[in-house]
């Protein structure tokens, strides 16, 4: 399996406080890695250095490399706009545009990234986004309605939907069901089973067995260090670091 | 507390609240009443088709007051509108520092600025120069009358805008630029439309910054760099005449005043309110 994301030396900062430290981890391709450990380890830090969107935090820093395809997305003369495009991302909690339509919210990044399309090929791009993120039999007749109209679950599909649009290579869920209840949550983890036959899914997340249900490559992390990363199967049966297995057996955290 | 107590207290602060909106309803109301019963019988086609009639003679209109404060409040739209929009955004987005400290101070101070000191400002800067009074003198005073409204709505509205939606823009790759204006002024819309709409209601009726830049003219304006008659300006020198006839006319002017104010807000927020209605 390639290597799809490729992290090197990995340190950030907000302000005066470091929140992660020298992470070296390597994200193969096509597949799902999860991102364990208890609040405040560094977990969304840690995806959010993966599309640069640390750096959006007034007075973050981040320094080390991150390659992507073997490409440093930290190099000299990179884009962040750019690399956004290729690693999309899914927040915490579902954050539609409210002023816009279901079609709207799934059209934006094409349309804002100025990309003027036909009509009819936006629809497609649209159709197959949301079909993609099995939201389209829910919505396909009520389109025009507004984003923020529907269910939390449904609107995190269409955040989801709206993140396929722009054809990332790469998809960053930060804690994508927190929010959700269990049978949205169930119909996500359904999702990113299929997704990872196209994307590469990284995904953080507070629930352990979510991480064994859904992942092939687990990462725990604590203290802004990475502790291990492996084989999810090998992660949870057999760890190699103490504090792994204190924290999957639920001994911290 | 008892029940029997805490719904004594219930009404009572329901009552309360109740009669402090009366109490605040009551004077539009009855301003609105009077102008009515006052203006209402001096409204007549020639009233809004007609040039003002000559002391003495019956009728006349205010027909080239009408279409000045029209063009007046048009040109200090102009100006003011983009240049107090993106004030207000920066603040709100960059804004941070103590540049935007000093510049959101400087805004409090120039809403507090009388409009009359406003007006000789437009009146050194535009009027001494090209040595006429003008409508465009008259809408730049009117424009900065507007300027700390807008930019000090548009800045409380955008930061009332989620910094998930900005995260999530930035997400698909929209750069930053395009963020701010695509996806943060368009979620603020309402709020800030509220806010120019209440800085044109404010500046409709501005009569004093407009007595050296606009002037004022009984006939029709000849282009705008000269002087053009508007509502205030006219209801206040027909306010102030002695004459029986031009009182009635103040009024019905007063009237159509209020009744554009009104209006403009009402179609403005008809035509802004959009197919997509953004839930709360």
């Amino acid at each position: 399996m390639a290597n799809k994301l490729e992290v090197v030396g990995l340190n950030a900062w907000f302000g005066s406080s470091q929140a992660l430290h020298d992470i070296n981890l390597i994200i193969p391709d096509g597949a799902v890695t999860a991102i364990i450990g208890p609040s405040g380890c560094g977990k969304s830090t840690f995806i959010r250095c993966l599309n640069r969107m640390h750096e959006v935090v007034p007075g973050a820093r981040v320094s080390g490399q991150v390659l992507l395809d073997g490409a440093n997305i930290y190099g000299p003369g990179i884009d962040p706009v750019q690399v956004r495009a290729k690693v999309g991302m899914v927040f915490q909690r579902p954050n539609p545009f409210p002023t816009m339509s279901i079609f709207d919210n799934v059209a934006a990044g094409l349309r804002l990234n100025g990309l003027r399309r036909s009509r009819s090929s936006l629809t497609a791009v649209v159709e197959r986004s949301l079909r993609q993120a099995a939201l389209w039999n829910e919505v396909k007749d009520s389109l025009d309605n507004s984003g923020v109209s529907i269910s939390g679950g449904q609107q995190q599909r269409l955040c989801i939907a709206r993140a396929l649009a722009v054809e990332p290579e790469v998809i960053l869920m930060d804690e994508p069901c927190s929010a959700l209840d269990p049978i949205a949550t169930t119909k996500i983890e359904a999702l990113i089973y299929e997704l990872k036959q196209k994307y590469t899914i990284v995904i953080v997340t507070h629930s352990m067995q979510q991480a064994a249900r859904v992942s092939d490559f687990t990462a725990f992390m604590y203290l802004g260090r990475l502790v291990e990363f492996g084989p999810t199967d090998k992660l949870f049966t057999t760890p190699e670091k103490k504090e792994t297995e204190d924290y999957i057996t639920g001994r911290f955290g | 507390m008892s029940y029997r107590r805490r719904r004594l207290t219930n009404v009572a602060a329901q009552g309360a609240a109740i009669a402090c909106t009366v109490a605040v309803l009551l004077p539009l109301v009855l301003i609105f009443g009077y102008l009515l019963t006052k203006g209402v019988t001096s409204l007549n086609l020639a009233f809004f088709t007609h040039l003002p009639a000559p002391v003495g003679e019956p009728g006349g209109g205010m027909a080239n007051a009408i279409v000045g404060t029209l063009i007046l409040i048009g040109l200090a739209c102009l100006f003011g509108l983009p240049v107090g929009v993106f004030t207000g955004l920066y603040l709100a987005e960059f804004g941070k520092g103590r540049f935007g400290w000093a510049v959101r101070f400087c805004a409090d101070v120039l809403n507090g600025v009388p409009s009359i000191v406003i007006g000789i400002y437009a009146y050194t800067l535009l009027v001494l120069p090209l040595k006429s009074f003008s409508a465009y003198a008259g809408g730049f005073a009117l424009g900065v009358i507007m300027l700390p409204i807008v930019a000090r709505t548009t800045e409380e509205m955008v930061r009332l805008v989620p910094n998930t939606l900005r995260e999530a823009s930035l997400a698909l790759g929209v750069p930053s630029w395009r963020t701010s204006l695509r996806v943060v002024l368009r979620t603020a819309r309402g709020g800030i439309i509220t806010g120019i709409m209440l800085s044109i209601a404010r500046v409709a009726g501005e009569t004093a910054p407009l007595l050296f830049t606009a002037f004022g003219n009984q006939f029709w304006h000849h282009g705008l760099r000269g002087p053009i008659s508007s509502l205030p300006v006219q209801i206040y020198t027909y306010a102030i005449s002695p004459f029986d006839d031009w009182h009635r006319q103040a009024f019905a002017g007063a009237l159509v005043l209020v009744a554009l104010i009104f209006l403009t807000s009402l179609s403005v927020r008809l035509l802004t309110r959009g197919k997509v209605h953004a839930a709360r």
